[in-house]
């Protein structure tokens, strides 16, 4: 008889590494949903990777108490490729920021959406360079004042999640870093997603970027400036979801209306469809303070993997083929013998 | 018929040779690496010893008749030991001008030129510089001159075929081919297999190229040809008896991956970004998928030399390869891997630079990069391979280290031995030892810090074991837990420990030995890397005369052999050639404190034997 597993709590997966964040930083609510979670997906602990590059929320795998790999400046998507090539079977998480993930890391981010390597990419995005101590980032707003833009930032932000789709991602998410609810259904889909998921985790820098997100975490303002997403739900937000979005043929964009006025139905308000790519950039582009900013999965449609494809091409071949054999090929194609 | 335009002076002696070089010069498009490499194939077989060069041009299909589009392919066969491509010409096959003017220079006086005289049109003669046609000024009166009207001569033989005129010219090379065949009495059988092999989907295609090289042959048989021109007999070698093949540096360097990877029980994740002229490495192993293989090209060379290095972390051996501009850019990561103890092959297959520099051309001038071009103390084990087939045992022996001391490891290729080919003794595989790595899979006593006492390899678990979950990273870590450690001390005892595991690899390789002459010789020609085979062969002619010249070849690079010090110390005198303006002379100067004198090249093209006599013969007059 089989001895029962044992069933393993957040405890197990906390390194004994004392965790390193500023107090009060988002990461810390992070951290602690992802502990949670982790004992309840279906991956034993020895195959949990967790790859990250450089800046605050790369520290994460220290903390975990998984098999992980702290690499360097942006480059995690491309270790984590190598692992997930050299090792299908492992389950790979790699947490990245703005600036590790969308700045100097923005090429390996591109191509590993586009190419779909079956791994789960968490982006803090708190809007600025941390572990530098507070430059601004490529998803800070225009304006945003930094050591090194003393007097307001010039160049436009980045929405990462529109990157995300751009790139050819398959699962675009967005969640916010104090709500476990929230994030840990989400993170769940994330995981079961085969491909590259992508989420972006809104989260609090509160030494260099404080209160950046309150808007959409107050309680008070939260119900104005958040569109929860439900596959097969009609977006609806606001007090006692009075306000809903709808499609605007003839400008094609979306627009913020509200049923029982102005000969506004139910029917008129857009059924979210996570299937539907073109939904979902035009989702992605929402903000602030002219729309609600999406919450949830934006977009959700899965296509087989590049490491499994890799695999499957190779056994294609092989059946083609003759087994490997070194003195074989060293002999193939012309030889000749001198006595 | 067109036969006799110019007769040299000269005569043949005999029409049996020793050692003849052919030079096969056309346009880029004119399809001469074919037409050479079948030559190759069939000399090969015939018996001669022999080594190639092709020399291309950047640029995949130049203008037509233009001097920097001048493809060549030049081989050096003969009964003797040939260990370089040749120092002058015998043979020029030119097919147009620009291909003559860019060539003749490098003729031996009383040398053989086969032109396609169609081809020396009034268009193609100004653009190639000539004021007046050198067939018929006088200019070419120190060669022996066969002139045909080729393209002419082809479009007839292929006639039966059907083919446009476009596609009949193309078959020129074969015809040119067929020519030089009857030339050097060498058999066609192995081209018309290639051809038919080749052009499989286009049976009309394969039949028009092979009645284009038996015409040429036939024209050869029959045409009354200049005096002097007959059969050249150039006995084969005396080889070693076996089984041989052809094969260049990258095939022979992609077959040692392959090799050194079962030979270490691991399966390779080989990531590599397209480079010149590296690419081949990708291009051979993408296409051997029965092996425990899986080739990634990345998105760029930092995004391949990472999933090399995640591959490893995961247990597999990781491989990255590229040429010197794209080393520069992986530099950060190699770094990580150094920190993170992981192995790590990265293939430089070097070119001249700097920056875009000449990409088909071949330099040794990446030997500083390779042992120092990264930040902060990052020590790692470098070698370098001397000829084609020697590419093969470099990278077994490149696995080996990397496996067995947990660190990267740089192999220096370059151009010219990723191309050139030669006859290759083929090993048997079943004599090489295997060194099978193992992982660890007992919890006790684990940490990620934990070292072999003998090698100091950090362990190597991999990720998928129960119990052994741990973190690695680029920030400095305690040698005790592998904790993350900003300690003052414990900085200073990692920096030391990781420098000590490198310098140790010294007492795990063999030691240096003398490839020609012996300790004590006056003086020493101290080469490494593809300078190999022009160094062999002038140090054998000196030696020859009774010159005191030894020659030593060093193939590891870092750490250097543990006896090299003392070995060149027995020496009077040492010289260092490299195709570079003095790296390793610098570092044998500074490792050893002897007055290493420097010969270097950096013309894009490979020592000439003669270059290497004449300054061994000036250093022992300099130290007389």
């Amino acid at each position: 008889m089989n001895a029962p597993v044992q069933k393993l709590t957040l405890k197990d997966y906390a390194s004994d590494q004392e965790v390193r964040w500023c107090p009060g930083c988002g990461d810390y609510a992070i951290l602690k949903t992802i502990q949670k979670l982790m004992p309840e997906i279906d991956t034993p602990k020895e195959n949990t990777v967790f790859i990250s590059g450089i800046g605050c929320s790369s520290r994460f795998p220290y903390y975990m108490n998984t098999y992980g790999f702290h690499t360097i400046h942006g480059r995690a998507p491309s270790i984590a490729t190598g692992v997930k090539l050299s090792n299908p079977a492992l389950d790979v998480w790699v947490i990245t920021g703005d600036g590790d993930g969308l700045s100097i890391g923005g090429n390996h981010m591109l191509h590993v959406l586009r190419r779909n390597v079956d791994l789960q990419i968490l982006l803090f995005n708190n809007e600025i360079y941390g572990l530098t101590k507070g430059q601004y980032s490529p998803t800070s707003s225009v304006g945003t004042r930094s050591p090194s833009t003393p007097d307001g930032s010039l160049d436009l932000p980045l929405r990462p999640c529109t990157f995300a789709i751009g790139a050819g991602a398959r699962f675009v998410a967005r969640t916010i870093d104090t709500e476990a609810k929230h994030m840990t259904p989400i993170l769940k889909r994330a995981h079961a997603h085969k491909g590259a998921s992508f989420v972006e985790i809104y989260q609090n820098c509160p030494v260099y970027n404080d209160g950046i997100f309150d808007y959409i975490k107050d309680k008070k303002s939260a119900s104005e400036s958040r569109l929860l997403l439900e596959h097969g739900q009609p977006m609806l937000f606001g007090e006692g979801n009075a306000k809903g979005i709808r499609f605007n043929v003839s400008k094609i964009c979306l627009e913020v209306v509200e049923p029982g006025k102005d000969g506004v139905t139910q029917a008129d308000i857009v059924v979210h469809d996570e299937t539907n790519k073109v939904l979902a950039q035009m989702l992605a582009e929402l903000k602030t303070p002219d729309f609600p900013e999406p919450i949830g999965v934006l977009y959700c449609n899965p296509t087989s993997p590049y490491n499994v494809d890799v695999y499957a091409q190779r056994e294609a071949v092989r059946a083609k083929k003759e087994p490997a054999n070194l003195n074989k090929l060293l002999r193939g194609g012309h030889t000749w013998k001198v006595e | 018929m067109s036969v006799v335009e110019k007769l040299s002076g000269i005569e043949a002696q005999s029409n049996i040779v020793s050692d003849v070089v052919v030079r096969f010069a056309g346009d880029s498009g004119d399809g001469m690496q074919l037409t050479g490499s079948n030559f190759t194939e069939a000399t090969a077989i015939y018996g001669n010893d022999l080594a190639t060069f092709p020399d291309f041009p950047a640029e995949i299909r130049a203008p037509a008749g233009a001097t920097f589009g001048v493809s060549a392919f030049q081989i050096y066969f003969g009964s003797e030991d040939v260990t370089t491509a040749g120092d002058q010409v015998d043979v020029l096959v030119a097919m147009n001008p620009a291909a003559l003017i860019t060539n003749v220079k490098d003729l031996v006086v009383g040398g053989l030129i086969v032109v396609d005289r169609d081809a020396f049109t009034d268009k193609n003669l100004t653009r190639a510089g000539y004021k007046a046609n050198p067939l018929e000024d006088g200019s070419l009166d120190a060669y022996k001159i066969i002139s045909v009207d080729i393209t002419k001569q082809v479009v007839e033989a292929v006639k039966p075929y059907g083919l446009t005129h476009k596609f009949a010219v193309r078959c020129k090379n074969m015809w040119t081919l067929g020519l030089v065949m009857w030339l050097f009495d060498r058999s066609r059988d192995s081209a018309i297999k290639g051809l038919t092999h080749k052009f499989a989907a286009k049976p009309e295609i394969a039949d028009a190229n092979i009645a284009a090289l038996n015409a040429g042959h036939s024209y050869g048989e029959t045409a009354e040809l200049p005096v002097g021109v007959e059969v050249y007999k150039v006995p084969p070698a005396q080889v070693a008896s076996g089984l041989y093949r052809n094969t260049t540096g990258s095939e022979a360097l992609s077959y040692g991956l392959l090799a050194g990877g079962q030979l270490a029980r691991l399966p390779i994740t080989f990531a590599s970004y397209p480079i010149t002229p590296a690419s081949s490495l990708l291009h051979t192993l993408a296409g051997q998928k029965e092996f425990d293989v899986v080739t990634f090209q990345a998105e760029d060379e930092i995004a391949a030399v990472c999933a090399a290095i995640g591959a490893s972390f995961a247990g597999s051996l990781g491989i990255t390869s590229s040429s010197g501009p794209g080393i520069s850019l992986k530099a950060e990561a190699i770094s990580l891997a150094c920190a993170t103890e992981l192995p790590l092959i990265i293939v430089n297959t070097q070119r001249g630079g700097p920056s875009t520099g000449l990409p088909t051309k071949t330099e040794q001038s990446d030997l500083n990069q390779a042992l120092f071009g990264r930040h902060a103390d990052t020590t790692l084990p470098v070698i370098a391979s001397c000829t084609p087939s020697d590419c093969f045992d470099v990278a077994i022996e490149a696995i080996r280290i990397a496996t067995q001391f947990t660190t990267p490891v740089i192999i220096l290729s370059d151009g010219y031995l990723a191309n050139a080919s030669e006859p290759w003794l083929v090993p048997d595989f079943e004599d090489y030892e295997p060194f099978p790595v193992t992982f660890p899979t007992d919890p006790e006593g684990f940490t990620p810090a934990n070292r072999n006492p003998d090698t100091l390899a950090r362990i190597w678990a991999k990720p998928g074991t129960p119990g052994l979950e741990h973190r690695i990273g680029g920030i400095e870590k305690s040698f005790e837990t592998g904790d993350i450690s900003y300690e003052p001390e414990n900085h200073q005892k990692m920096t030391d420990v990781r420098k000590a595991k490198i310098d140790g690899i010294a007492r795990f390789i063999p030691a240096q030995e003398v490839s020609q002459g012996r300790p004590g010789d006056k003086l020493v020609v101290l080469g490494w890397g593809s300078t190999f085979g022009a160094i062999h062969q002038g140090v054998k002619r000196c030696r020859a005369e009774g010159l005191s010249v030894a020659h030593v070849h060093v193939r590891y690079m870092w750490p250097l052999p543990a006896n090299l010090g003392e070995l060149l110390a027995s020496f009077d005198s040492v010289l260092i050639p490299e195709m570079n303006t003095g790296q390793f002379v610098e570092v044998i100067r500074s490792r050893f404190l002897v007055d290493a004198q420097r010969l270097n090249k950096v013309s894009g093209q490979p020592f000439k034997i003669s270059e290497i006599e004449k300054a061994i013969k000036a250093q022992l007059e300099a130290v007389k």
